[in-house]
């Protein structure tokens, strides 16, 4: 540690000292607790001040919440709120006004916006940026008509990061505005989307002259496609972390459990994926090492890449380690979970939702194309829409 | 536990540009493709740079002992250069195995030449050879050692043979050089002609026994470093193969278009990328637990070696393929590279072996 890392150490140590004992963590009410946090700057500390942060690089965030979390503090519910915190907040940071820093990023922190994500639509899944949905200018405000679909959480959610077309005389990616949307308006309507485990993880929304402040625009009119792919690359990296090593266990502990399972070209193939696992876990944490503080780039794309082949891969095998136990199923019921959970439940919902894995947040062979072109300096597809207007694009 | 540092410390990256330039000058790829045609080809000098006016020799052995007193991350970078160039260097038979071997005897004088590179060493065993136990094929007989030991690399160019040895009390491990009565060295033709193999006979050879009861320690431990660094050159070696590819595949033209731009090519590329980035991880992450000393290191051992060894097979493959007709000439040096990763795919254990090993050291039995 340098002279001045470890001054920022002993200073957040100082500060981390002040809240808990302004806030008896095991009395606080949790979102009471997590406003005094924000207010203190340790909420990400990475943030500007003000804003609940510090301006320090985000790899002192770690010891922060060490500290709170072996005082029993309320923690943020970054799970529940996966979009918000993993998408929406960094977003903000990134892209919006003081003012909208100052009106947003609080309520998330604490708890009391859950966000969810209006971005792709029937017509516009890979060609993202080919989405149909409008916003017209109405005063101070934004006029919303269209349709959006695979949105997690949108019963539950009290604000979206919408993307909409706002001019569509200019070229596809040209015309897109980014907002965050009101889902407590009227005009949304949610509708639960079953998927092939049977659950509803997901929706579709119905935007009908929903009204969206222009308060509520994040970055320029126009520029709506630079500011979502800073929410992409998050999303990829949300979903990359920790998932493969915590399937593989539930293999592995299968493995030890029961013997009679057991079949020596099983073994050698649990290993490959266990190595796998294991080389993703530490590309991962490279990953981290490098990217300590800023945005991640499009190397994030390889963490989501690796992560579906592996999840697909090692739930496949888990089945046919189970042999007759794996053509039984646990539950077709319709279910809303509210947290995404690949890991959870058995082997064959694990099987099942792990094909999600390879599609949402980009499917893998965009990604491919990701990695190809703005890592490797390939050269890029084809592109028959890049210079024609949205609305003159065959459709 | 600490965390691992998997990024290059500022000094990591000055050595690696020192090796890198020493390479580019002196180990062009057109110098080393004559060893294919002349196997007595030259690059003593070379090694006498590397190992003795750079003093990389002594990169493992403490400074009190004549090295430079720094570890396997150091050693990491040097054998990611030595794959990147497919250097005929023996800095792994010499600087790190026969090293590795003596410096756990507590042996002194053999080391200090090793280290300052005045002398060359060879840890004689098949290069083969898996980490864990050892069983020798050489045996104390009434007047020296006697046996046979195939395929062990870098022999007829060291000075030295460590040669572990089958005593009566169990194994030995004992200094010969090669130019002793008794020795007969005879170089084999290896499928990797940048890291030449040999066949050593003993027939009653004076030895020296330098053990002092270590030596089933020592060559465990000469192997578990032996296969730490062994991932750090298949990464060099499938960093090359990418880059190379990805430079010919933007520049070749079929169809009007640059091949790269086909998804065909450039999907595999990306995948490519994603392995090689993760062998660079994961040797990393080998080099480093080593480096503490810490409790998994055979772990993190067996997962380099079970990864990057098909890394790299995987990307010299690609690199002869996406080439297409020009990678499989003579003349371009992607058969180099080939051949360097396909004989360190079976080098100290294969996949196959470090996966079977991992399953007892994780607690997956069969």
């Amino acid at each position: 540690m340098t002279f001045d890392e470890q001054a920022i150490a002993s200073d957040l140590d100082a500060r981390v000292g002040q809240l808990l004992a302004a806030h008896e963590p095991a009395q606080a009410d949790p979102q009471e607790f997590l406003g005094a946090r924000f207010d203190a700057g340790l909420a990400w500390v990475q943030f500007p001040e003000g804003h609940g942060g510090l301006g320090v690089p985000q790899s002192f965030q770690e010891q922060v919440n060490a500290a709170l979390n072996a005082a029993g503090a309320p923690e943020p519910a970054v799970a529940k709120n996966g979009i918000g915190f993993g998408m929406a907040a960094p977003t903000i940071a990134a892209f919006g006004t003081e003012e909208q820093k100052r009106t947003f990023l609080r309520p998330l922190y604490i708890g009391e916006h859950i966000y969810c994500q209006l971005f792709s639509e029937p017509g516009a899944g890979s060609d993202f940026a080919s989405l149909a949905t409008r916003a017209v200018r109405d005063g101070d405000d934004w006029i919303v008509n269209g349709q959006k679909v695979w949105t997690s959480n949108a019963q539950n959610a009290q604000m979206a990061i919408l993307v909409a077309r706002t001019d569509p005389n200019v070229p596809k990616h040209a015309g897109l505005t980014y907002f965050l949307c009101d889902m407590t308006d009227p005009g949304v309507e949610v509708r639960p989307l079953r998927q092939i485990t049977g659950e509803a993880e997901f929706n579709e929304v119905f935007l009908t002259d929903v009204r969206v402040p222009d308060a509520n625009r994040l970055g320029a009119q126009g520029q709506g496609w630079q500011v979502a792919l800073t929410t992409l690359n998050n999303e990829r990296v949300a979903i990359g972390s920790g998932v493969p090593t915590a399937m593989i266990g539930k293999v592995a502990a299968a493995w030890r459990a029961q013997p009679e399972l057991r079949n020596p070209a099983m073994l050698d193939e649990l290993m490959r994926l266990w190595v796998e696992s294991e080389t993703t876990r530490l590309t991962g944490e490279r990953l981290r090492q490098q990217l300590v503080s800023g945005q991640p780039g499009p190397e994030g794309s390889a963490m989501k890449l690796a992560l579906a082949r592996l999840t697909q891969a090692i739930s496949g095998l888990e089945m046919q380690l189970h042999g007759e136990a794996g053509l039984r199923y646990d539950d077709w019921t319709l279910r809303r979970p509210e947290i995404v959970d690949f890991i959870g439940r058995g082997p064959g919902y694990r099987y099942l939702r792990a094909k999600g894995n390879s599609i949402e947040g980009g499917t893998s062979e965009i990604l491919r194309n990701v990695i190809a072109e703005r890592v490797l300096g390939l050269p890029p597809e084809h592109r028959v829409d890049k210079d024609i207007a949205w609305k003159d694009l065959p459709r | 536990m600490t965390t691992a540092n998997l990024l290059y410390t500022d000094t990591e990256d000055a050595l690696r540009d020192t090796v890198r330039r020493l390479f580019a000058e002196r180990c062009k790829p057109e110098a080393v493709v004559t060893l294919y045609d002349h196997p007595d080809a030259d690059f003593t000098g070379v090694w006498k740079t590397l190992a003795a006016e750079l003093g990389l020799a002594g990169l493992l052995v403490p400074e009190s002992l004549g090295g430079a007193g720094a570890s396997t991350r150091e050693a990491a970078v040097v054998m990611e250069e030595i794959g990147r160039a497919v250097a005929p260097v023996p800095f792994l038979s010499s600087a790190v195995l026969a090293t590795v071997a003596l410096l756990k005897t507590g042996e002194t004088q053999t080391l200090r030449s090793l280290a300052d590179g005045s002398t060359t060493g060879s840890l004689t065993i098949p290069l083969s050879t898996p980490p864990g136990a050892y069983t020798a094929t050489v045996r104390v007989g009434a007047s020296g050692l006697i046996g046979r030991v195939s395929s062990v690399a870098d022999a007829n160019t060291s000075d030295v043979l460590v040669v572990p040895v089958s005593g009566p009390d169990g194994l030995e491990l004992h200094t010969v050089a090669r130019a002793a009565a008794g020795m007969k060295v005879t170089p084999a033709l290896p499928l990797d002609m940048t890291r030449p193999i040999a066949d050593v006979e003993f027939s009653a050879v004076a030895s020296t026994r330098v053990d002092n009861g270590a030596a089933e320690d020592a060559v465990a431990e000469a192997l578990l470093c032996g296969a730490v660094l062994l991932a750090s050159e298949q990464v060099g070696v499938a960093q090359w193969c990418l880059e190379t590819t990805l430079g010919y595949v933007k520049e070749r033209k079929q169809f009007g278009r640059a091949v790269g731009s086909f998804q065909g090519l450039k999907h595999r590329l990306a995948d490519l990328w994603l392995e090689v980035s993760s062998a660079g991880a994961t040797a990393r992450y080998a080099a480093d637990t080593y480096a503490r000393g810490e409790a998994d290191t055979a772990t993190a051992a067996g997962v380099a070696q079970a990864y990057c060894s098909d890394i790299a097979v995987h990307a010299a493959e690609e690199c002869i393929q996406q080439h297409g007709g020009i990678g499989m000439t003579w003349e371009y040096p992607a058969h180099l590279y080939l051949k360097r990763a396909k004989s360190d795919q079976l080098a100290l254990g294969t996949a196959y072996h470090h996966r079977a090993r991992l399953a007892e050291l994780i607690d997956l039995p069969m």
